[in-house]
C-alpha cells in the first residue's frame, strides 16, 4: 500500500510496534494526544480511546505551547501499561542532560519504546512567562545523547548503563519553515545525530513540502530515516488565522485560510476535514513519505475520520483497533 | 512581563551588524587573533596567570562583546557558525536553526531581531575558510566554562574537551569533534 521503499538497512533495534509498521513498508499513521490538566488518570485513557482505533503510536506532548499540562512521561507510563503504543516527547527547555538521561531510563524501563526528541517552544508563548529557560542541549544533543545510551549502553559522560534502554528515535523536522535552502541539510545533522524516524511540523504548504522533499532525496536522507508529515484539520479561519500567527513553526498560505472563510458556519469542520484529507492523499504520492502524523487539538474525535476518508489504514488494520491494547480488539 | 527585545541576546552595538555582514575580513581577523593568542599566552601565562586571564577577558568582553554580542560561554564556535554567535539564541541552541523561526526570517522569541541562525547561514556562504563548518555536529555547551576567557580556553585545550559519551559516538561515526 506504501509507494516507498523501506529506508535504514539497519537492523530492528527496539521492541517498537511504530517500527515494525514503518520497517514492513506499510504507511504508518500517528496522532497526538491532548494531555490532560487533570491528575485522574482516566483524562489520559478518554483521550486516547478515540485515537487508539487509528493510528499505529500516539505521541504524548511534552507541555505543548509551553503550556503545563500531565508530562509526557506519566501519560506514555500510563498508555504503556495499558497497552498502547506510544512516543515520548522531550523537550529540552524543562530539564537538563542529567534529568532527561534518567527519564529516558526511566521511560524504557516503563516500557516506552518511542521518543521524539525536540528543541522545545519558548516560554515565552506560554502562560508562565516568567519561568527558567534550560536549554541545556539542543535536539541535538539530545538525539546523538538517547543514541548513544542505546547503541554504546553509556550515559553522555561515559559512565556505563546495566541495561541500555532500547528506543526507537525521532526528531522533528520544519519543512515550511525558514531558511528553506538549510531544512534540508538540517534534516541530515539529525539523521547524523541518530534519528530513526521523523515527525515533521504541520504542512499546509503541498508545494513548499515538495521542494523540500526534492532536496531530501537528493541527500540520500529517504532512505536512510522514515518520513511522517504533519497534518490537521482545521476548525474555522479563526483557528487557521491564531494557529499562525501565534503558534510558532506553523505556516498556513492565504488560499486555505480563504477557503475556511467563504464555508458557512455549519460546514467549517467538515471543510476544515475536507482540506486535511486533500493534504494527505497529495503528500501521500511523494517518494520518501512513509506516513503522517495528525495534530488535532481540541477536536480527537475528527482524527478517525481523516484516516477513514483517506483511507490510510486498511480495514483488517482499523478493525484490529491500531495501537489499541489485545483486549480492546475486536475478537478475532 | 519584560519585553523580550531587551534580552541580553537582543543587544546590537554600533555597526557591529554591518561588520558582521562581511565575514571575510572577519575570518582573517579570527586567524590572527588566534595565532597572536596562541604565541602570547603561554609567555604571559609564565608571568601571571591570573591577570592573563583577565586581561584576556576584558579584551574579549571589549572586542567580542562589540562585534559579536558575546556571552562568554567560554568556548567560542563563531568561526564554525557563520562569524555569528550562537549563544545569541535565546534557546541557546549550537547546531542550527529551532523550528520557532518566523516567516520573516525573524527570531520566535525575539520578534524584534533577526534569527541568528538564518544570518549565520546567509553569512556562511560569504566565508572562504570556515563556510562549511556549519555541518560540524556541535557538542554539548559544557557550563562549567561559563564566564571564563575562550581564548585561554582554547589555548589550555579546555574549550574541545567533550563528554566521554559524545566523543565514543563520534568516534564510531567518523563524524568531526
Amino acid at each position: 500500500m506504501n509507494h516507498s521503499p523501506s529506508p535504514s538497512p539497519r537492523p530492528i533495534r527496539s521492541e517498537s510496534r511504530l517500527e515494525q509498521t514503518l520497517r514492513s513498508g506499510r504507511f504508518a499513521v500517528t496522532a497526538e494526544l491532548n494531555a490532560p490538566d487533570s491528575a485522574d488518570p482516566q483524562d489520559v485513557y478518554r483521550n486516547a480511546l478515540v485515537l487508539s482505533k487509528c493510528c499505529h503510536a500516539i505521541n504524548a506532548t511534552d507541555g505543548a505551547g509551553a503550556n503545563c499540562h500531565m508530562s509526557s512521561i506519566s501519560c506514555c507510563a500510563l498508555l504503556t501499561r495499558a497497552g498502547y503504543e506510544t512516543v515520548l516527547q522531550v523537550n529540552c527547555r524543562d530539564r537538563n542532560r542529567i534529568a532527561i538521561q534518567g527519564d529516558l531510563l526511566g521511560a524504557a524501563a516503563m516500557g516506552v519504546r518511542n521518543v521524539l526528541c525536540i528543541t522545545g517552544d519558548d516560554v515565552s508563548v506560554g502562560d508562565q512567562p516568567g519561568a527558567k529557560r534550560v536549554f541545556d542541549m539542543d535536539s541535538i544533543h539530545l538525539l546523538r545523547t538517547a543514541c548513544t545510551m542505546r547503541d554504546r549502553g553509556v550515559f553522555l559522560s561515559g559512565r556505563p548503563i546495566a541495561t541500555p534502554p532500547r528506543l526507537f528515535l525521532g526528531a522533528v523536522a520544519g519543512p515550511c519553515t525558514p531558511p528553506y535552502d538549510w531544512r534540508p541539510e538540517r534534516l541530515a545533522k539529525k539523521v547524523e545525530a541518530g534519528a530513526d524516524f521523523i515527525q515533521t511540523q504541520f504542512c499546509f504548504n503541498v508545494e513548499r513540502f515538495k521542494a523540500y522533499m526534492g532536496r531530501v532525496r537528493d541527500l540520500g536522507l529517504h532512505e536512510r530515516v522514515f518520513i511522517l508529515i504533519g497534518v490537521g484539520p482545521l476548525r474555522s479561519e479563526r483557528a487557521a488565522e491564531y494557529m499562525r500567527t501565534k503558534i510558532p513553526g506553523v505556516w498556513i498560505p492565504d488560499d486555505i485560510v480563504d477557503r475556511m472563510a467563504r464555508v458557512p458556519r455549519s460546514q467549517k469542520r467538515e471543510e476544515g476535514i475536507r482540506i486535511c484529507v486533500e493534504i494527505i492523499e497529495q503528500v501521500r504520492e511523494i517518494e520518501g513519505v512513509h506516513g503522517v502524523h495528525v495534530m488535532a487539538y481540541r477536536q480527537e474525535e475528527a482524527v478517525s475520520e481523516i484516516i477513514e476518508r483517506a483511507g490510510l489504514l486498511s480495514l483488517g488494520e482499523l478493525e484490529a483497533g491500531g495501537c489499541a491494547p489485545a483486549d480492546a480488539r475486536s475478537p478475532q | 512581563m519584560p519585553d523580550p527585545a531587551y534580552m541580553a541576546e537582543a543587544r546590537r552595538l554600533l555597526c557591529s551588524e554591518w561588520i558582521k555582514d562581511h565575514p571575510r575580513p572577519l575570518e582573517y581577523l579570527y586567524r590572527l587573533t588566534k595565532r597572536g593568542v596562541v604565541r602570547v599566552y603561554p609567555l604571559m601565562k609564565r608571568i601571571s596567570p591570573r591577570i592573563t586571564e583577565r586581561l584576556m577577558i576584558w579584551g574579549e568582553v571589549i572586542l567580542k562583546g562589540w562585534i559579536f554580542n558575546c556571552q562568554m560561554c567560554g568556548q567560542c564556535i563563531l568561526h564554525s557558525t557563520g562569524m555569528t554567535c550562537p549563544m545569541n539564541c535565546p534557546k541557546k541552541l549550537r547546531n542550527g536553526p529551532c523550528g520557532g523561526v518566523r516567516h520573516d526570517n525573524h527570531c520566535e522569541v525575539i520578534a524584534e531581531t533577526l534569527c541568528v541562525w538564518v544570518q549565520a547561514w546567509e553569512r556562511s556562504h560569504d566565508m572562504r575558510f570556515y563556510g562549511d563548518d556549519m555541518r560540524i555536529l556541535q557538542p554539548p555547551v559544557n557550563h562549567a566554562l561559563q564566564s571564563m576567557s575562550a581564548w585561554a580556553n582554547m589555548v589550555e585545550g579546555r574549550d574541545t574537551d567533550v563528554p566521554a559519551g559524545w566523543e565514543s559516538a563520534a568516534r564510531a561515526e567518523g563524524t568531526d569533534r
